[in-house]
């Protein structure tokens, strides 16, 4: 009630600066901070850029808490235009068929073309349906790549790996130079998820849960995925590997403190890193396994895209189009990209920002596109897995639980399939 | 037990808390003909008592039968589709060890926060009620900390309880223990039920002191003379009087440490629970607002509501029973 009131003033106030026969439209987002600041600044630039639509962006918190609100106020029919949904709810949003318009269908419908291609690789599919065809309109995407501390680097005179068993052969140097060989952020974006896109692993069945969500599996007991967790193990036995639990910060904390010499982020992270890493360092890409037969493989994007919500007039669903249409332009992709590191997400973007030199200033921004823009395997697409923001919180207490030595990997790991299986099977039964 | 009180899932709300403390502000020391209040009209009372029922009808009674409904559903959460499951929701649930895990901790949790705070609270209220010089000070010393709001405390708690930079951590590893509150979950527990502890102490102080200090001071001077051992003149004088105070307090205390302490847990787990304990109130918040299960979210919920009830039946049942008014 209080969040209605105070958006509807938000949007009186909004509106009041612009003309008066415009066309009002919102945006629900879970961005704070400078990211909050930056979609202000967009929307102040599409409101600036025309006069017929005037659209409101509205911070409703996290990521999570956006999801939550674009539910409720869609039960009670007060939705926004535009809802920012991330990518582990997006199974939740497209298969609620009805709730969303999608992004092409808006697109084209409004008399603009859409060409699927102008798009890198690694965003094409996460959004869209089994056939291609974009339900959401990818907004900030990220990929999880390795940073590097060059101090620790020299110090210990290795090469940054490519691979895991790269790794694997300068660890013991890195330890010894006094540093911990590596940390990482999130467990299950980084080393689970993007674990099977990047050694190009089936994740689930059902063509990773794209085809259908009924009888869809987890594939978490793949013996690669449990020898990746048993390494990582043995690792924080052997010094090589520290986990300081499921915040993102509390790890990100030993690589900024110089403590630690390689660090596994996202590509949005290096804005941030730039202020406060009290040492030099660059990035590269996330390693693979080199063992592991057609490893290196793009990865899947991380972060959120944008649906457009249906039962909304035919006027504002062309505003949104315009607001789409508006939002994937060079030039705003470019201002987005260098204003808070997320990656620009078609190629004449990428090819704008590489061509203004931004990248010989900021070689780390590059990484996380490139990463995106290898060549994709079968199963480097994307996946839509139902209630995944559950599972990922059952895969969060199972790590925890490795790393503290409670159970063993291919335990934790049946624990996960089964109670994924059970969540996937009930979704099933919701979409039903 | 000489009247029944009307007993109903509200009765762990505040609405009951609020009555029960009406009745036990207004009993031990005035007479008994205070509380006739005669009224001009025979509605009047019922106008006035019309906006209280307005807000529990709608914002408990309304929801809590929504819940009971949804909690037999599968629903799509944006509404477009629902399975009638039956009882499925609820055989789920019960069925799942890490639930059974969760309601475990949290039945220890309660207990353990419930105790403990009452009893700092009533040490530090019958200590501060003796002290005569600069009692004002002591006391607003003891009370201040209850404005602080649960996230804060948690938030609080979590600098101190940090893994890298926390004071108390640092402490307790010069006696060789190395907490890491976060990954152990032994070390976050125990963090949890500190910080949710030293939060409610405060408001038990309150109660207990203005207790204290509703006992007449002709009774402790007959006590003392009857009786020297200072122990003994609180168990058999003074803890009776207080057990009005005491009663509704550990209901008060109950439904804070199954409730109020939702703040306290979501800001230690840094909103990942991971391997973390958490309670079955912040079980319900993951898997309905955060997982967007609302049939699941909704059988816990009901749960919840039937664990409350009985708790409360059993607190006046049993406990009310031995406790004196007058």
């Amino acid at each position: 009630m209080i969040k209605n009131i105070t958006m509807t003033g938000l949007a009186l106030a909004f509106s009041a600066t612009s003309s008066f026969a415009a066309t009002d439209i919102t945006w629900w987002h879970g961005m704070a901070g400078r990211n909050g600041e930056v979609i202000n600044e967009v929307a102040q630039k599409f409101n600036a850029a025309q006069t017929a639509c005037a659209l409101t962006p509205v911070s409703k918190g996290t990521y999570e808490e956006a999801l939550a609100s674009g539910i409720a106020a869609f039960r009670s029919g007060e939705q926004p235009n535009i809802l920012q949904v991330f990518d582990a709810g997006a199974a939740t949003i497209i298969n609620a068929k009805g709730a969303v318009i999608p992004a092409e269908d808006l697109i084209t419908k409004a008399g603009y073309s859409f060409d699927r291609n102008a798009f890198i690789d690694g965003v094409r599919y996460f959004y869209a349906d089994s056939d291609g065809k974009f339900v959401g309109m990818p907004f900030n995407s990220s990929a999880p790549i390795m940073y590097i501390n060059d101090e620790a680097l020299k110090k210990a005179g290795v090469e940054a790996p490519k691979t895991w068993e790269e790794f694997e052969a300068i660890a013991p140097k890195l330890k010894e130079a006094g540093y911990i060989p590596l940390v990482q952020s999130q467990l299950t974006w980084q080393f689970t998820e993007n674990f099977f896109s990047r050694n190009n692993i089936q994740f689930a069945t059902n063509n990773n849960g794209y085809d259908s969500v009924v009888d869809t599996e987890l594939k978490v007991t793949d013996p690669n995925l449990v020898m990746m967790f048993e390494k990582l193990k043995s690792w924080a036995d052997q010094g090589y590997f520290a986990y300081y639990g499921a915040g993102w910060n509390d790890n990100q904390k030993m690589f900024e403190e110089n403590k630690a010499a390689l660090w596994i982020g996202s590509s949005g992270s290096f804005g941030g890193l730039t202020k406060t890493a009290q040492m030099p360092f660059s990035a590269d890409f996330l390693p693979y396994w080199g063992s592991i037969n057609g490893a290196g493989t793009s990865s899947f994007i991380g972060g959120a895209a944008l649906f457009a919500m249906a039962g909304k007039s035919d006027a504002e669903n062309k505003c949104v189009a315009d607001f789409f249409q508006f939002l994937t332009s060079p030039e705003i992709q470019v201002f987005y990209h260098e204003a808070t590191g997320y990656v620009a997400i078609t190629k004449a973007a990428y090819e704008m920002a590489k061509k203004e030199g931004y990248y010989e200033k900021k070689p780390a921004a590059e990484v996380g596109i490139k990463q995106l823009m290898l060549p994709a395997g079968e199963w480097s697409k994307g996946y839509r897995l139902g209630f995944y923001p559950q599972i990922r919180e059952i895969m969060e207490r199972e790590y925890g639980r490795i790393f503290a030595g409670e159970v063993s990997v291919k335990d934790a790991f049946d624990t996960i399939e089964k109670e994924g299986n059970e969540l996937l099977a009930r979704f099933a039964k919701t979409a039903g | 037990m000489t009247h029944a009180p009307s007993l109903s899932p509200t009765s762990a709300a505040p609405t009951t808390a609020a009555g029960f403390f009406r009745r036990f502000r207004s009993a031990p020391s005035e007479p008994h003909f205070a509380k006739r209040v005669q009224f001009s009209s025979p509605f009047l009372p019922y106008f006035f008592l019309a906006p209280q029922m307005a807000i529990i009808f709608t914002f408990f009674y309304w929801p809590s039968v929504q819940a009971i409904q949804s909690s037999f559903y599968l629903e799509d959460p944006f509404g477009f589709g629902s399975t009638f499951v039956g009882i499925s929701n609820y055989t789920d649930v019960l069925k799942s060890t890490e639930y059974l895990g969760i309601a475990r901790f949290t039945a220890v949790f309660t207990a353990v926060v419930t105790f403990f705070s009452l009893a700092i609270g009533l040490l530090l209220a019958v200590k501060a009620d003796g002290v005569i010089r600069g009692n004002a000070t002591y006391k607003t010393l003891l009370i201040w900390v209850y404005a602080i709001a649960p996230p804060v405390a948690g938030l609080m708690g979590m600098m101190l309880f940090d893994q890298h930079i926390g004071p108390l951590v640092k402490f307790v590893a010069l006696f060789g223990w190395d907490m890491k509150v976060g990954l152990n979950y032994t070390d976050t527990a125990t963090a949890m039920i500190i910080v949710s502890i030293w939060k409610q102490i405060p408001y038990n102080f309150i109660f207990f002191l203005s207790g204290l200090q509703g006992i007449p001071v002709s009774v402790r001077e007959a006590a003392l003379m009857d009786c020297r051992s200072g122990f003994r003149r609180f168990r058999t004088v003074i803890l009776p009087l207080l057990a009005p105070t005491a009663f509704f307090l550990l209901i008060i205390n109950t439904t804070y440490a199954l409730f109020d302490t939702f703040g306290v847990i979501d800001v230690m787990v840094k909103d990942k629970a991971a391997n973390n304990p958490i309670t079955l109130v912040y079980k319900v918040y993951m898997d309905g607002f955060r997982g967007n299960d609302l049939g699941g979210s909704s059988a816990q919920s009901v749960i919840l509501m039937i664990i409350v009830f009985v708790l409360t039946i059993f607190q006046f049942r049993f406990i009310e029973r031995r406790v004196h008014y007058s």
